[in-house]
């Protein structure tokens, strides 16, 4: 017998006291947040920021991105997350209603590349009021050019749409940064996979 | 191959669903890109028991400030289960929600309901070893919404749920037997096919039923399946 998969529905414009109640500032804990690797983690720590943009271009204010990737060396996270762990979690979650520009922003290390994979990069998942399925993607790093382009997977995308998994790296005074900006819609929208 | 079996996308609703208006703008417009997948997306966060603290799963007391919270006890039982109906065991289940008003404590929630001052309306729980789940709650009411005229949403409870791997992720809603605002919900309705959005309804269960106490709900909640059947050892 099988069992018929139960429907998505969005996550609507109130997820944060459930799903992000610190960041929110709800006096209740989180099981996750934007920090996927604290200060005792292996590796080069960065930082991911973007905004997720409608098809208006119009940063959006109640979506709410979750990433999971490999630690430093390429091995995924066994462990049960726990956010007072300061080493290597591997998940996090960030909504992007608590910044003036809407934007969503991670704490991490970069990964290595993943036992069955050519090159680096972490999955992301997107939700928001206004999508009933969330939806896949992943963002690859622009300083392997080289790596990148012996990717199977990249190289699966239409070439006029591959730079939209590819963050774009600055050296801040804080940091490595790197800007991932999600396009739902338009000339620049992003790939999204079907996982 | 990722190890699940692909999604099935009858039982989803599509990006774009024109009745529910904010999926014009924001669901993506080009096909999607197969992806087979590999370890990343068979692997995926897990939580500890202890992660669920003594009251998450009990939504009249952990909100409570200087009494009982208003509206109807409920107590929602359901198991997790995958496309073959092995049960999911050890995932975990957050949940949120309006409270017996429809209102919602966030502050974004400008509907002029009453809030509740001993009612959040969010908690979480933990599927055990069979796959079998509970939370005690308030009864959500329906609220207005600005999709249409006269819109409003039915009763429903949010959950979100993990299963074994980053593919098996699911949001949903549950929803209650008998809501005459169901027929009318451009988001209950956006999953075009009938069997699949009935899956979203929970069934009023007078076994699960607590006497004196509160109303019982059987809510069971299916994820992908794998592609293969795991060896029992």
């Amino acid at each position: 017998m099988t069992y018929g998969e139960t429907p998505s529905q969005t996550v609507g414009p109130y997820f944060a006291y459930g799903l992000t109640p610190v960041q929110y500032g709800y006096d209740f804990t989180d099981i996750a947040n934007h920090v996927v690797a604290g200060r005792d983690a292996k590796g080069e720590h960065i930082r991911i920021t973007g905004q997720v943009l409608d098809g208006k271009g119009e940063p959006v204010s109640d979506a709410m991105i979750e990433i999971w990737q490999a630690d430093h060396e390429g091995a995924y996270s066994t462990e049960p997350v726990s956010i007072k762990d300061t080493g290597f979690r591997g998940f996090g979650r960030c909504g992007t209603g608590t910044d003036g520009q809407n934007l969503f922003m991670f704490e991490t290390v970069k990964p290595g590349c993943v036992a069955d994979a050519s090159a680096p990069f972490i999955n992301v998942t997107v939700f928001m009021r206004g999508m009933l399925t969330h939806a896949f993607t992943r963002l690859y790093f622009d300083d392997v050019p080289a790596t990148n382009a012996n990717c199977p997977v990249l190289q699966s995308v239409p070439a006029d749409r591959r730079d939209t998994l590819i963050a774009k790296r600055t050296d801040t005074p804080t940091g490595p940064e790197y800007r991932f900006d999600i396009h739902m819609q338009g000339d620049t929208e992003t790939v999204f996979f079907d996982v | 191959m990722n190890g699940f079996k692909p999604r099935d996308w009858n039982s989803h609703a599509p990006y774009i669903a024109p009745g529910y208006k904010s999926t014009i703008l924001r669901g993506p417009t080009k096909p999607l890109i197969a992806l087979s997948g590999g370890i990343s997306e068979a692997s995926g966060p897990v939580f500890a028991r202890a992660a669920i603290r003594d009251l998450d799963w009990d939504l009249t007391r952990n909100g409570r400030v200087n009494g009982e919270p208003l509206g109807e006890r409920i107590v929602v039982h359901g198991r997790v289960l995958d496309g073959d109906g092995r049960p999911v065991p050890h995932t975990l289940i957050e949940v949120w929600q309006a409270n017996a008003a429809g209102r919602y404590v966030h502050k974004v929630d400008q509907h002029d309901a009453p809030l509740d001052p001993n009612f959040r309306g969010s908690g979480r729980c933990m599927s055990d070893e069979n796959g079998n789940y509970v939370f005690y709650t308030i009864k959500p009411g329906a609220y207005p919404w600005g999709n249409h005229f006269n819109a409003w949403r039915p009763n429903h409870i949010h959950l979100s749920l993990f299963g074994p791997g980053f593919a098996t992720r699911l949001v949903t809603q549950m929803y209650f037997p008998g809501d005459p605002l169901l027929a009318l919900d451009p988001i209950f309705l956006g999953t075009p096919d009938e069997a699949a959005r009935n899956r979203l309804i929970a069934k009023f269960s007078i076994e699960k039923t607590e006497e004196g106490f509160a109303l019982g709900y059987q809510f069971d909640i299916v994820l992908r399946g794998r592609l293969a059947t795991p060896m029992e050892d």
